[in-house]
């Protein structure tokens, strides 16, 4: 049997990648080491937070499943961020364990064109003329064609769990792991990198004392990550977080053991994540904080899941030895006489290095090889997903012979966070943060579905009916912004509401600081009538119209230096001129534009200068 | 590394008893061991100077010493050898020209300069001045461009950079943990504490850049007046020598006429200008446009009098033309019969120049104008160049901006965007930021041979 897609991981990269690869109609194997495994949220019960939120409303936007799925496992949904700007709000929600990956295989095992099968793969079949892949081959010895592969392994390769000294040759929840594949790998040509992440402690919830704890409740706002409005919640009954602190004691405890962490106790050779620290890494290296902050949160709600009684220690990821631990916990206010139910650990794994993957998420190693999520050297649910659905549908591209889907840095995080990977690498999990995102102003939260719509209604993964949705949308925006500029308050209406009232269009006064949305709606109550994420779009657009601009014209450089296109087989050799450490970086990135080269760290602004005429030179193109 | 060998004379041809061709890149030594007997250049320690002959051909061409000095310290940071020929031109271009035949390539101008920024030993600024350093025509002025080239102002455009990227940080961390407590609120109110001080120090940098044009350029003083009324001869007497013709006709300046002086170690440029007043003749009408326009770029304007003469209509309309400009009244011809009354409030200096009275106080005057005193005593690190200035200005405004926006209530997402651009500026000024036609603007300014 040939498929023409295998997606190799049934993680939220391998999700997405087959549900896209499937639903444009090409015929695709999910290959899973176990299916009650697919969609398994092995660390954290949340879904969404900074900057990851919006990716999952990308996810969406592009036809993506994460935020629907999100949306029918809610235990608690929260806007971060809702002071600080609107670049920077996003969603996050605490997910139901049990529910999220249940609903997740319930999909895709009746999903059209989609076969799911249990198996663990250990090689790659590549045709040696062509160097173009051939297939898969199992642990049984037995092979599986395709004609695009998509590697989704997550921290399956070579993966080790370790507590203190005591390590164990499996994948998380004691899984199989994939012990030959990232030698295959190698073998081919793959630079193998390791990396190391961590996940806290799990605690008896019926043996925490609450009251000595703040409770930390969801907002009393109804949100979906879905544009398609999924979200099922009831507002009024979310279930609570409760954030507790650190203290002298536990900082005591871990300094003394300090050498029997695995980390500390270098038992372990992977590098961490400077973005979510174990707390041992927390305590040496911001030594003068007195105490850190520390968040237990619900798992599930399913009543006889293993997840029900558990909650999850967020903040709390250690690789100490399992007797330290028991001391760490219960010197924790409320936690004294917690009863552990799961410890913490740290997982090494293989990765592979990003700089061998295109733009597109195609390997530069063999050709119709994709990767997604963690085997790129990525961390966290929400980046595998982005990353996955981009492979899906680059590979769905590459069958039908058009080109790839490349989101620039202005268009997504998506597009920042493969641009960061293809073009930096990375030599830690890379995590994804705002502050990566240069352009984040015009990359909201709430006009996703208005950057990537489109593009996934293009690729096949959007359908008819969302496409027509936004379509709606759009001419709503726009109807409601000339609305905005025709409709006018009179000064009598403004008196007490703004300074030196003088009658103002509602433009004019949805560009006031002190003017939100619901006084609008106030002082002119046919806007009742117009959907509200349409007024929230308009609102948002007019009050900081300036910098939206300034943002979009920062952007229109950028798209001006890359389109001064770098041909694929430039020879570096051949630039004269070039520091030789630039030319190294140049030469293993093989950069495809004067804009993407700029952004390699070691590549100076006098490299690209000399870059720059050469290019001028040999291959007479000016723009 | 540049992988050409360049050459170019250093020196001004054909004056001088000595030039110097410099000769910058991988095969510098090799080529010129080729051409030279004496020591083998392949074999010196770097840094050090050697007698001998360029020969070519088996001909004697010149006597010279000859410098070799290996990278990486130096001038280029490639191998560099300098060449001390006779300085006659037919002996300067016929070097040149064995130097070309044996492999070298013509230096363009400022390219050993670019070369020294593009291998990374220099910034933007220090690169800048280089250039005003070879121009520079007086003490202060050479004063200013040494420290710039030696990076002082290199240090106070890092130093605001990092400020400003502290502050993102900070920021940054905010946004992207919310729900740790446990780290600094970056409050708006707190940024826009921050933003107030660096607001002071780049103001700061803005207004002494004033002093900086003053050093590196000069002032110009613009001397008007009625025709006749003894402009020209003033500008001789300060310059002491016959610059400007002088008659008792009317009108004799037709052009304007310019001297350098130095006072305080700064070069002050006076200009003397046509006589202004209404004319019918075609010639002098340019001439007193031209006055005008000189009056309008000058720093100064010294507005001269005739003691002998009363106050004009003309006189009173000139004084308000200067009103909103530095200017001196100056009394002229104050040894004839005062019938001039000059309007209430208006001080001047008095003086003549057939017994040089009131010279002297005319130039303690525009000293004490200028404070040109105080600013010779001054550490010179000034923002001195429009190119500065004007990137200066752009990050004045984002800060502005950024804390308008506070004042506005934006949030402080939005306030990053104004402090990011901040710092891309600031980037700029240092060429951080790659940007070809500034560059090859910049070098292409250079002479040739630096």
């Amino acid at each position: 049997m040939k498929y023409e897609v295998i997606v190799v991981g049934g993680g939220h990269a391998g999700i997405e990648a087959c549900y896209a690869t499937s639903k444009i109609g090409h015929q695709t194997l999910l290959i899973t080491g176990n299916i009650k495994n697919i969609g398994d949220m092995p660390c954290n019960p949340s879904i969404g937070g900074t900057s990851k939120g919006v990716i999952v409303r990308e996810v969406d936007a592009l036809g993506g499943l994460m935020g629907k799925v999100a949306d029918t496992a809610l235990l608690q949904m929260k806007m971060l961020n809702g002071s600080k700007g609107p670049a920077v709000r996003c969603l996050r929600a605490q997910a139901d364990k049990e529910i999220y990956p249940l609903r997740m295989q319930e999909t895709l095992l009746k999903q059209e064109n989609l076969t799911v099968m249990e198996a663990i793969v250990e090689d790659l079949s590549v045709d040696e003329d062509t160097k173009k892949i051939k297939g898969v081959v199992l642990s049984d010895g037995k092979t599986i064609e395709c004609d695009v592969l998509i590697l989704t392994t997550g921290t399956y390769l070579k993966s080790e769990i370790l507590r203190g000294s005591e390590k164990l040759l499996e994948g998380p929840h004691g899984e199989k792991r994939s012990n030959e594949l990232s030698d295959n790998l190698a073998r081919l040509g793959f630079q193998i990198i390791r990396l190391k992440t961590g996940t806290p402690p799990r605690i008896d919830a019926k043996t925490v004392d609450y009251s000595k704890m703040k409770e930390e409740l969801g907002d009393q706002v109804h949100y979906s990550f879905s544009f398609d409005g999924t979200s099922d919640y009831d507002v009024a009954k979310q279930e609570k977080c409760y954030l507790i602190y650190t203290n002298d004691k536990t900082h005591q405890i871990i300094k003394d053991n300090l050498k029997k962490s695995s980390m500390y106790g270098g038992f372990v050779s992977g590098v961490g994540p400077r973005y979510c620290p174990s707390i041992e890494d927390k305590i040496v290296k911001f030594a003068d904080k007195e105490k850190h902050i520390l968040f237990l949160e619900p798992q599930s709600m399913v009543k006889g899941s293993s997840y029900y009684e558990a909650l999850y220690l967020q903040g709390f990821s250690t690789s100490m030895p399992i007797e330290v631990q028991e001391e760490m916990i219960h010197s924790l206010r409320g936690l004294e006489k917690a009863k552990i139910l799961e410890y913490a650990y740290a997982i090494e794994y293989d990765a592979i290095n990003p700089l061998q993957v295109q733009p597109s998420l195609e390997s530069k190693i063999i050709e119709n090889v994709f990767t997604a999520g963690q085997i790129n050297g990525t961390s966290g649910y929400e980046e595998a997903a982005g990353q996955g659905i981009i492979a899906g549908i680059n590979a769905s591209k590459k069958l039908k012979g058009v080109a790839p889907l490349i989101l620039k840095r202005s268009e997504a995080y998506i597009g920042v966070l493969i641009d960061d990977l293809v073009t930096k690498g990375t030599i830690e999990p890379y995590r994804m943060l705002t502050s990566r995102a240069e352009y984040r102003l015009i990359l909201r939260h709430d006009n996703a579905d208005l950057r990537l719509r489109q593009y996934g209604y293009e690729a096949g993964t959007i359908a008819k009916n969302q496409k027509n949705k936004l379509d709606k949308k759009i001419n709503e925006i726009e109807e409601t912004k000339k609305l905005f500029k025709e409709v006018k308050i009179k000064k009598d209406d403004l008196e007490g509401l703004i300074h030196n009232p003088v009658t103002s269009t509602l433009y004019e006064l949805a560009k006031r600081p002190e003017i939100d949305l619901e006084t609008l709606v106030k002082l002119y109550p046919p806007l009742e009538h117009i959907d509200k994420d349409v007024l929230d779009e308009v609102v948002i657009e007019t009050k900081y119209e300036g910098y939206i601009a300034k943002t979009y014209r920062d952007a229109e450089k950028l798209v001006r230096l890359e389109s001064k296109q770098i041909p694929f087989d430039i020879d570096y050799a051949k630039v004269k001129n070039l520091a030789s450490e630039a030319r190294q970086k140049l030469e293993a990135v093989r950069p495809v534009s004067i804009a993407q080269a700029s952004r390699i760290s070691g590549v100076n602004p006098s490299d690209i200068e000399i870059l720059a005429v050469y290019l001028k030179k040999e291959y007479n193109k000016d723009e | 590394m540049m992988e050409d060998t360049i050459c170019a004379v250093s020196t001004a041809v054909g004056v001088g008893g000595i030039a110097i061709i410099r000769v910058s890149g991988p095969k510098s030594i090799e080529i010129v061991d080729s051409i030279f007997k004496g020591k083998s250049l392949a074999d010196v320690a770097s840094h050090t100077i050697h007698y001998g002959h360029i020969f070519w051909k088996n001909m004697v061409i010149d006597e010279v010493l000859v410098s070799v000095m290996r990278a990486p310290k130096t001038y280029t940071t490639e191998d560099v050898v300098e060449i001390n020929i006779h300085g006659g031109v037919a002996v300067t271009n016929k070097v040149l020209s064995i130097l070309l035949a044996c492999g070298c390539r013509q230096a363009l101008p400022g390219e050993f300069t670019k070369r020294a920024f593009l291998n990374g030993r220099i910034d933007l600024t220090q690169a800048e001045a280089v250039g005003d350093l070879l121009s520079a025509e007086s003490e202060n002025a050479r004063g200013l461009s040494i420290n710039q080239l030696t990076g002082k102002l290199s240090l106070i455009i890092t130093t605001l950079k990092n400020q400003l990227l502290e502050l993102e940080s900070k920021i940054e961390v905010n946004i992207d943990y919310p729900e740790y407590e446990d780290i600094e609120d970056m409050t708006v109110s707190k940024v826009y504490d921050e933003l107030k001080l660096l607001f002071v120090d780049i103001q700061r940098l803005i207004s002494e850049s004033n002093n900086g044009k003053i050093v590196k350029s000069g002032l110009n003083v613009a001397i008007i007046g009625r025709p006749n009324v003894g402009k020209s001869s003033i500008l001789n007497a300060l310059l002491e020598e016959d610059k400007a013709i002088v008659t008792d006709i009317e009108g004799t300046t037709r052009d304007i006429v310019e001297g350098k002086m130095i006072l305080n170690g700064n070069v002050i440029n006076f200009i003397d200008t046509a006589g202004i007043r209404e004319t019918e003749d075609v010639v002098e009408r340019i001439g007193v446009d031209k006055s005008l326009k000189t009056l309008e770029g000058a720093d100064l304007a010294i507005l001269v009098l005739n003691n002998g003469e009363a106050f004009t209509k003309e006189e009173e309309q000139l004084l308000e033309k200067i009103k909103e400009k530095r200017h001196i009244v100056f009394v002229n011809k104050d040894d004839l019969e005062g019938k001039l009354i000059l309007p209430n409030g208006v001080e001047a200096v008095y003086g003549n120049t057939v017994e040089r009275d009131g010279l002297e106080a005319l130039k303690k005057r525009i000293i004490s104008l200028f404070e040109l005193e105080e600013l010779s005593k001054k550490d010179f690190t000034y923002i001195s160049n429009a190119r500065q200035l004007a990137l200066i200005e752009q990050v004045k405004t984002s800060i502005d901006n950024a804390m308008k926006a506070i004042e506005e209530g934006m949030p402080v997402d939005v306030v990053a965007i104004d402090l990011s651009e901040a710092r891309t500026k600031l980037g700029e000024i240092l060429g951080d930021v790659y940007d070809e036609e500034l560059i090859d603007e910049l070098f292409s300014r250079f002479c040739l041979g630096k």
